[in-house]
């Protein structure tokens, strides 16, 4: 893990930006000053069919036993433009600027909405994917990467990134032993072939690979998505005990605390 | 970094755009245009501001609702130039065709600056935009613009009167203090991007005098390219 200069308290405290309330990458929103709010951000990153999901339902459940109020938010789960990029991917429309934008219009609405909120409130938000799915998916499909950045400038960093770290095999006996292949999860639209088996192992190692290309400009956390579900829990409850407790006093009596 | 927007295109067509806040006369200016061009024999085609149908509904429903951000609005306008840009605007260019396009990039730089987003922000979400032949600003006092929908009895929208940012509960006041300071950053982009300013306050007649002029000049300009219509206006 790299320990750049301007983040010196990045590979010990377990925070971006010093351990405070998160920032904006870029440019932000101007009408919106995120600075002092008591929330934490915590984004569980990783490809499709990783288990994200499954970690961030332990995680949740852990942490609320604790006694911190949790809220989750997910890609395009925004009410603004779920009907929208639903419509969308199946009109076969998208062009990769607007498949972008659509998604970018999508997390604006979130973030606002739903994230900054609850961080304002105090929340503990754990976000499924977060940004850098956008960016790995757009980068595999030649989207200019300096263009991707400012556009995401808006959005806020989170104080912790998880990213479920795995290989194209594992991903592929994983993916096929549960839902099967989907045609976007496979990038299809790419239009590599017509094998899916294919074009999944193709499109998801690209992606493997634009996600691991931003291990360290986003300082993620990266955790070793082919063991056992609870070892993988085990993990990640270590590191955001270590950044939650000392920051905040947890509401459970200090003789029920585990280990 | 992209950078379309400040780099002249290639294409054999041509591109031109009216801006303008709303009673600014430039649709009408831009008709007549349209008419006036094809009367000559050129292949015109014309797009609007916010029409394409892939953000329609989420546009529709999120103004409906009063639930767009300035971020959104931003945002969701962009996504619908981007699929007009690539799917409407680039072909004809590319079939050296005329553009003309009510409404441009500037809208967006000038009204979402003024809902209070980055300045820097919204130039370079739209970098990936090409660069019109001519940018026509229909610059006309607030009051004119106001007196002009009056008598028209336009119903001004929320969204247009810029209801979204709370500044008066009176649509009248409303639209006239946002789209008062969407003219000060329309201001600022004559300079930076090179618009043409047309005083919008005068007649009709005159204005499309100085538009049919200025557009003649560019069609003037020889394009190397073999594709280009050889059967320019002299």
């Amino acid at each position: 893990m790299t320990n750049p200069s301007d983040l010196p308290n990045t590979a010990d405290s377990g925070a971006n930006g010093n351990g405070q309330a998160g920032r904006y990458y870029g440019r932000g929103i101007p009408y919106l000053p995120i600075d002092g709010y008591p929330g934490k951000l915590i984004a569980i990153e990783g490809t499709d069919g990783v288990g994200r999901s499954t970690q961030i339902q332990l995680l949740r459940e852990w942490l609320e036993v604790k006694g911190y109020g949790v809220i989750e938010t997910g890609w395009t789960r925004s009410q603004l433009m779920q009907p929208t990029i639903e419509l969308a991917k199946s009109s076969n429309t998208l062009n990769k600027l607007t498949f972008v934008l659509l998604y970018a219009t999508d997390f604006a609405d979130r973030l606002e909405k739903e994230i900054i909120p609850a961080l304002r409130a105090g929340f503990v938000v754990l976000s499924d994917r977060f940004i850098f799915t956008a960016l790995a998916r757009a980068g595999v499909r030649g989207v200019d990467r300096q263009w991707l950045r400012n556009l995401y400038g808006f959005a806020i960093a989170p104080h912790m990134v998880f990213y479920l770290n795995i290989d194209v095999k594992t991903l592929i006996t994983r993916v096929l032993q549960s839902r099967g292949m989907d045609f976007w999860e496979s990038g299809m639209d790419l239009k590599t072939g017509d094998d899916i088996y294919d074009s999944f192992r193709q499109y998801q190692s690209k992606l493997l690979k634009e996600y691991a290309s931003m291990g360290d400009e986003f300082h993620f956390r990266l955790l070793d998505a082919r063991r056992p579900i609870d070892k993988i829990q085990d993990e990640l409850r270590k590191q955001v005990a270590a950044f939650l407790e000392p920051a905040e006093k947890s509401a459970e009596p200090a003789l029920l605390v585990k280990g | 970094m992209l950078n379309t927007l400040t780099q002249p295109h290639e294409y054999p067509g041509k591109l031109f755009v009216v801006e303008g806040i709303d009673g600014s006369g430039k649709t009408t200016q831009l008709g007549l245009v349209a008419k006036w061009l094809n009367a000559q024999g050129h292949r015109v085609f014309v797009t609007e501001w916010n029409s394409s149908a892939l953000v329609k509904a989420a546009t529709k429903s999120g103004k409906k609702k009063n639930a767009l951000t300035p971020m959104t609005f931003s945002l969701l306008h962009a996504t619908d130039f981007a699929d007009r840009l690539l799917y409407k605007i680039i072909p004809p260019l590319k079939a050296g065709m005329i553009v003309l396009a009510d409404r441009y990039a500037y809208t967006a730089f000038a009204r979402d600056v003024t809902r209070g987003v980055d300045r820097q922000w919204v130039r370079e979400l739209y970098s990936f935009a090409v660069r019109p032949n001519l940018s026509l600003y229909f610059r006309v006092p607030i009051d004119v613009s106001v007196d002009r929908l009056m008598a028209r009895r336009v119903k001004l929208k929320f969204y247009e009167a810029g209801m979204d940012l709370g500044w008066s509960s009176n649509p009248t006041e409303s639209f006239r203090l946002f789209q008062g300071k969407v003219l000060d950053e329309y201001d600022q982009l004559v300079d930076e991007f090179g618009l043409e300013v047309i005083d919008a306050a005068g007649s009709i007649t005159e204005q499309q005098r100085v538009v049919r002029a200025l557009i003649a000049q560019q069609l003037q300009t020889k394009t190397a390219t073999p594709e280009a219509p050889d059967d320019q206006p002299v």
